[in-house]
């Protein structure tokens, strides 16, 4: 590795000063699974590393019925999936929190800095998609909401400026008979990076057995991960049957652009975008009438 | 779970599963393995690799890079002598020298993606990472061949200038480096006399060991001319002598200690770092340490071949096989040597066929140079020859296992290459899967199949050395020069406890360097509990014919009088009071001094070993995965010495075939770039992936071998691709013949099958 | 030989229940630390990008890749190394039934092994063999099959278990 500087700030505001003093030459550190692997490879070689991990409002998670739930971008996976509201109330991100890799890996690994690596077959990034998520960025000149959609730019790249951190996620409460689920499919059973990932949430009108709301996301089928807001938007006020999942899922293959790659071809992975949006869709809905 | 046991020896210790005498090291992480040595002194060394597939090296330049504090050393090719081409026996397969020490450091051209160019010594690894971006190196870009379909056609890019084989003469250049034929009968006449004949066209990948531990050595130079060298490896004597070669140096002026060694599997039976190691410490006059990264490992460390299989088979309808003819083409890396033989000789050796023909060819392709990996070549060849034999079986309506006995190799068959088989136990391992549980178990749901397969390894002899010494207090000590890789040392000090009527307990087994013991071949191709047991059984009984000479010096007897049982010596007559080892030992140096019993080895005849595994899958037809339901694996192991580590060869061996099977391929790119080099996606099967492998020792035991012991090491990973492949066919009714069967792979072949189904149900 | 000490730092951590003063560069990982500046070989090297869990420690409480975290991290923080597990010379329930299931061949996975499972059987003292396999997923073995390592984790288990009740 070449040589680097190390800080650790205890607070937003020096973390902040810092990024922006630095700008292209520093890198925020958090878990590390991902930038720590990048500095060996060279493929980016920063000055300074800036560990995020002691800034107390990126580690927080606070979960209200009624206001949703506020999760710090530096609160690790595991921590995620050990929380019994969130395992509750959103299945789907927790399940995406809980495929992120090992235990070892989910030790480590934050869902913000998933989202801040900026790669389009990162586990979680759907699943924030499907709930609706919003980012809180504060940076040199204030703060911002960008959603989380919006928040990958090209692979690996987002819309960070230089001093700017991501601090938290903001995701709504949940509705009345709503639900998530993330599926994603790998050859192995675990360790594998996402070939596809299909994040999904529907709420339903259980009287009209209709379905209110929905979001679809995809991992790993185009360059950054994708907000299926066509097959979205066409749901609404439909009911749940075989032929109106079919029709989703192939609006939801139609918007992806997967590429060829030796994790697979983009023949396959159109055609696994159509299972797992399917897969996704039932389990969201049972969860939903359930909830 | 043990099955048939043939023979009625009773063993006292032989059999039994005491704990591993150097298991409490390797459980609290104090065991040294080689990248755990540290020296006064030390430097750190790491090895520039080419960032091209096929190039012409026209000049190097380390100027900046010497210039970077810390740097204290930087060598090339330039720095090691030219060698002839001339071949020596190392490790399991002959090595080219000339090849082998351009496979160390580029000689003017680099032949694969990882190909090492410079090495450099600095005093931090971080340092010596950061000069390795310093030197420039200019290359001149050639077109790669990566397939051995590129590297046979006309007008293909050639590799070695200098390669020639015998069939296109001296004045040919080509990239076949040879071609290999083995024949018996007349197959047309065979072909003529069938009822049917099956012939598909297989593809497998290019795979390697996959042991978790990367490459590493230390070396040490002193200044008066001699070398030592630890490092992780199967054969310290391997090391020594073509280190040697390498360097330019004689033999005995390098000692090579082996450390503790975190897998190998074939892969680690030549060298590659080793001699750099002992270069940048002459050069810099510090131990020098080299290790491997991962990525390195995987790039420029010796996978094993893939390549194309055409194999073709003829059988009545009975179900007997009446001729099988085979084309088959290995890739062998950057330079010759790729297993081709070995799997022409493996491919149809479970069966009594009459008639065959066997066309190999090893084929020089820029990937690097292949290495043993665990019965090299005959993976690739079972999987071809395995799933047409089920073809076959479902043709007549014969269960998968009925033909294999029908046909099954037994006393008396001749072999391939060799004199006919002698005892064998091919069919009982049939027979072990047939009586299984598993096999016994109906399989139900959809989408599930049952499939098996049987391999063949034919075990290697050579040579080991032993010594057996008996200490003052009773206990011994067994020394050996065989690395103990998986539990080897556990069983040395069986046999050795076996023969001297002691305790397991108070048998001490080490593993020497190649100065403190005579010469030994390596930890591999099945040999170490055969040869090196067979040198340990007979240094133990040398030991005992000491031991009575004693005795009988004692009582005044003649040695022929004395008896040696369970560790008791005694003789008929009065006044003769039986003593255990533990009573004459104090008595030793009034009698002649210490005993050390010795013996040497070149084992000859070596049972060979033959493996059957049977796999049930559940494919999910919507994405092509394949999860392995259950597993069970037979395998003859003659007379297991200790059950425990026979069961885990067994289930080791099933396990890699399995990822073999199923997701296991390099990825070159088109300019011959290997895009998994790391193990995210070079991707080896995680617990996870596997359920608990069932195990089944049939011992039939080797004829001449006083345990009859036969290799376990081995054969177990050469059915599972094949087991998995016929139970696929079984489950969702597709043939594979790529290999890995990828999900992406059987998914296509699914919906391929399902067009045409749907094209034809159109039709009608 | 020369050292930069101008780019290295002080970093104190409690190592298996030691108070550990350490010197490091910034870019040297916690599994560094442990091999080259503590000596401490018993974590392993196997690909240095979290994919085989040879250098897995355990940091307050959590099984970690050691090559994963930088040797500045540790700072302030607690990590169990296999160095630690055995108790003196009474070795922890689960390397002995390492030692009696024959769970290791060629050794080098199993600290690694050590430290997932022991993790897991400090958080989850009844693991059946899926939970197991799970928590151990990150963990290879290219040796075993891994057969024998989650059979001597479920029988390790219940004399843990055992122990508590």
């Amino acid at each position: 590795m070449h040589a680097i500087n190390y800080e650790a700030p205890k607070t937003l505001k020096d973390a902040v000063a810092l990024l922006a003093q630095y700008g292209e030459k520093a890198r925020p550190l958090c878990g590390g699974t991902d930038l720590i692997i990048q500095l060996r490879a060279g493929v980016r070689r920063p000055d300074h590393v800036v560990d995020v991990k002691k800034i107390p409002e990126l580690s927080q998670i606070s979960f209200d019925l009624t206001k949703g739930l506020r999760l710090g971008a530096a609160v690790a996976a595991i921590e995620i999936y050990e929380n019994a509201d969130l395992r509750q109330y959103y299945p789907g991100l927790t399940e995406a929190a809980h495929l992120i890799g090992s235990n070892q890996i989910q030790s480590r690994a934050s869902v913000g800095g998933n989202l801040c690596n900026g790669s389009p077959a990162a586990d979680t990034t759907p699943a924030l998609i499907a709930l609706g998520a919003k980012c809180r960025v504060v940076g040199p000149k204030g703060e911002r909401i960008v959603a989380a959609e919006n928040f990958c730019t090209a692979p690996g790249r987002t819309v960070l400026q230089p001093g700017e951190i991501l601090v938290e996620f903001q995701i709504p409460a949940p509705a009345a008979h709503s639900s998530d689920a993330y599926l994603r499919f790998i050859p192995r059973n675990e360790m594998d990076i996402a070939v596809v990932g299909v994040g999904t949430s529907v709420t339903l009108d259980l009287d009209e057995e209709r379905c209110t709301d929905a979001r679809i996301a995809l991992a790993a089928v185009g360059p950054t991960p994708i907000f299926a807001n066509k097959a979205s938007d066409w749901l609404e006020g439909k009911k749940l049957d075989t032929a109106t999942i079919d029709r989703a899922a192939k609006l939801a293959v139609e918007q992806s652009s997967p590429i060829d790659d030796m994790r697979g071809t983009a023949e396959f992975r159109r055609h696994l975008v159509g299972v797992l949006t399917k897969r996704t869709l039932l389990i969201a809905a049972e969860r939903a009438r359930e909830a | 779970m043990a099955a048939t046991t043939e023979g009625t020896h009773q063993f006292r210790v032989i059999g039994t599963r005491p704990i591993r005498h150097d298991g409490v090291e390797k459980v609290t992480g104090a065991a040294r393995y080689g990248a755990d040595y540290a020296f006064p002194g030390m430097l750190f060394g790491r090895v520039l690799r080419s960032p091209h597939a096929h190039a012409n090296i026209k000049s190097i330049n380390s100027d900046k890079a010497r210039a970077l504090p810390g740097v204290k050393a930087i060598v090339t090719a330039a720095d090691l002598p030219e060698l002839e081409d001339r071949i020596e026996q190392g490790g399991e397969l002959p090595i080219n020298l000339h090849h082998l020490s351009a496979n160390i450091l580029a000689r003017g051209k680099v032949l694969y993606d990882g190909h090492a160019v410079a090495a450099v010594a600095a005093t931090s690894p971080h340092i010596a990472e950061e000069a390795l971006r310093l030197i420039e190196v200019d290359y001149e870009v050639l077109p790669p061949a990566m397939t051995v379909e590129d590297a046979m056609a006309p007008g293909a890019p050639i590799l070695l200038p200098a390669l020639r084989n015998k069939e296109d003469g001296p004045n040919k250049q080509t990239n076949v480096a040879a071609h290999i034929q083995f024949k018996r009968g007349d197959v047309k006449d065979g072909f003529s006399k069938a009822d049917f004949v099956i012939e598909r066209t297989f593809k497998t990948a290019m795979v390697h060991q996959g042991y978790i531990e990367p490459h590493n050595a230390v070396g040490i130079y002193n200044s008066d001319g001699h070398a030592t060298i630890y490092c992780s490896t199967q054969g310290s004597f391997v090391v020594r002598s073509l280190s040697a070669a390498v360097l330019g140096i004689p033999e005995g002026k390098i000692r090579v200690v082996p450390a503790e060694i975190g897998g190998g599997f074939g892969g680690k039976t030549t060298i590659y770092l080793e001699p750099l190691s002992v270069l940048l410490s002459q050069k810099t006059g510090h131990p020098v340490k080299l290790t491997m990264n991962r990525a390195e490992v995987l790039r420029a460390s010796g996978p094993t071949s893939g390549g194309t299989i055409r194999c073709k088979m003829g059988a009545t309808k009975n179900g007997k096989i009446v001729a099988a003819e085979i084309w088959m083409a290995y890739e062998a890396g950057g330079f010759p040597g790729s297993p081709v033989p070995m799997g022409a000789m493996c491919i149809v050796a479970p069966y009594d066929i009459p008639n065959i023909l066997i066309d190999a060819y090893d084929v020089v392709v820029n990937r690097p140079k292949t290495a043993a990996y665990r019965a090299p070549g005959a993976t690739n060849a079972a999987f071809a020859s395995e799933t047409i034999i089920n073809e076959i079986a479902e043709k007549c309506g014969i269960d998968q296992c009925d033909i294999r006995i029908l046909n099954g190799a037994h006393e008396g068959t001749p072999q391939t290459a060799g004199p006919p088989y002698k005892r064998i136990g091919m069919i009982e391992t049939v027979e072990a899967i047939k009586n299984s549980p598993h096999y016994k178990s109906k399989l139900e749901g959809k989408n599930r199949g049952r499939g098996m397969a049987t391999g063949f390894w034919f075990n290697i002899g050579f040579q080991s050395s032993a010594m057996v010494n008996i200490h003052n207090d009773g206990t011994a000590s067994v020394v050996t020069g065989s690395v103990d890789i998986g539990g080897s040392r556990a069983s040395m000090a069986i046999i050795t406890a076996e023969v001297l009527g002691l305790d397991v307990n108070d048998v001490r087994p080490l593993v020497a360097d190649t100065d403190a013991i005579g010469y030994t071949d390596v930890t591999g191709g099945s040999r170490t509990t055969v040869a090196t047991g067979l040198a340990v059984y007979e240094a133990a009984q040398d030991a005992v014919r000491q031991l009575k000479e004693r005795a009988a010096k004692l009582w005044e007897k003649k040695p022929e009088e004395i008896e040696f049982n369970n560790g008791r010596l005694s003789a008929s007559g009065n006044g003769v009071k039986p003593m255990s080892i533990k009573e004459i030992t104090p008595r030793l140096g009034r009698t002649g001094g210490p005993i050390t019993g010795r013996a040497t080895v070149n084992a000859r005849s070596v049972g060979p070993a033959f493996a059957s595994t049977c796999v049930d899958v559940e494919v999910d037809p919507e994405t092509g995965k394949v999860q392995i339901l259950r597993a069970t694996v037979a395998q003859d192991a003659g007379k297991a010495v200790h059950p425990s580590y026979v069961e885990g060869q067994m289930q080791g061996g099933t396990v890699q075939g399995i990822g073999w099977a199923l997701n296991e391929e390099y990825f070159y790119d088109s300019k011959g770039i290997l895009r998994n080099s790391g193990l995210l996606d070079y991707r080896m099967p995680t617990c996870l992936d596997l359920p608990m492998i069932e195990t089944c020792i049939v011992e039939v035991p080797a004829p001449g071998h006083p345990i009859g012991s036969r290799g376990v090491g081995e054969v177990s990973i050469v059915p599972p691709p094949a087991a998995v492949a016929n139970a696929i066919a079984r489950a969702v009714g597709v043939r594979m013949t790529e290999l890995p069967m990828s999900p992406g792979r059987v998914l296509k072949a699914i919906l391929h099958k399902e067009g045409a189904a749907q094209a034809s149900a159109a039709a009608d | 030989m020369e050292h930069k000490t101008d780019h290295k730092t002080v970093v104190e951590a409690t190592i298996n229940g030691e108070q550990v003063e350490f010197l490091c560069e910034p870019r040297q990982s916690l599994l560094e630390v442990l091999r080259d500046v503590l000596g401490m070989t018993g974590s392993k090297e196997g690909c240095l990008t979290g994919d085989c869990g040879a250098c897995s420690v355990i940091i307050d409480g959590r099984s970690t890749c050691s090559c994963l975290v930088l040797g500045v991290e540790a700072e302030g923080h607690k990590i169990e190394t296999i160095e630690g597990l055995a108790n003196g010379a009474k070795l922890h329930p689960l390397q002995q039934k390492f030692l009696e299931n024959a769970s290791l061949q060629c050794g080098i996975c199993t600290p690694g092994f050590l430290m997932s499972a022991k993790a897991l059987l400090d958080h989850n003292p009844h693991p059946n063999e899926a939970e197991i396999r799970y928590a151990l997923a990150g963990n290879l073995c290219r040796c075993t099959g891994y057969d024998k390592i989650v059979r001597a984790v479920l029988e390790a288990s219940k004399g843990v278990a055992a122990k508590a009740a």
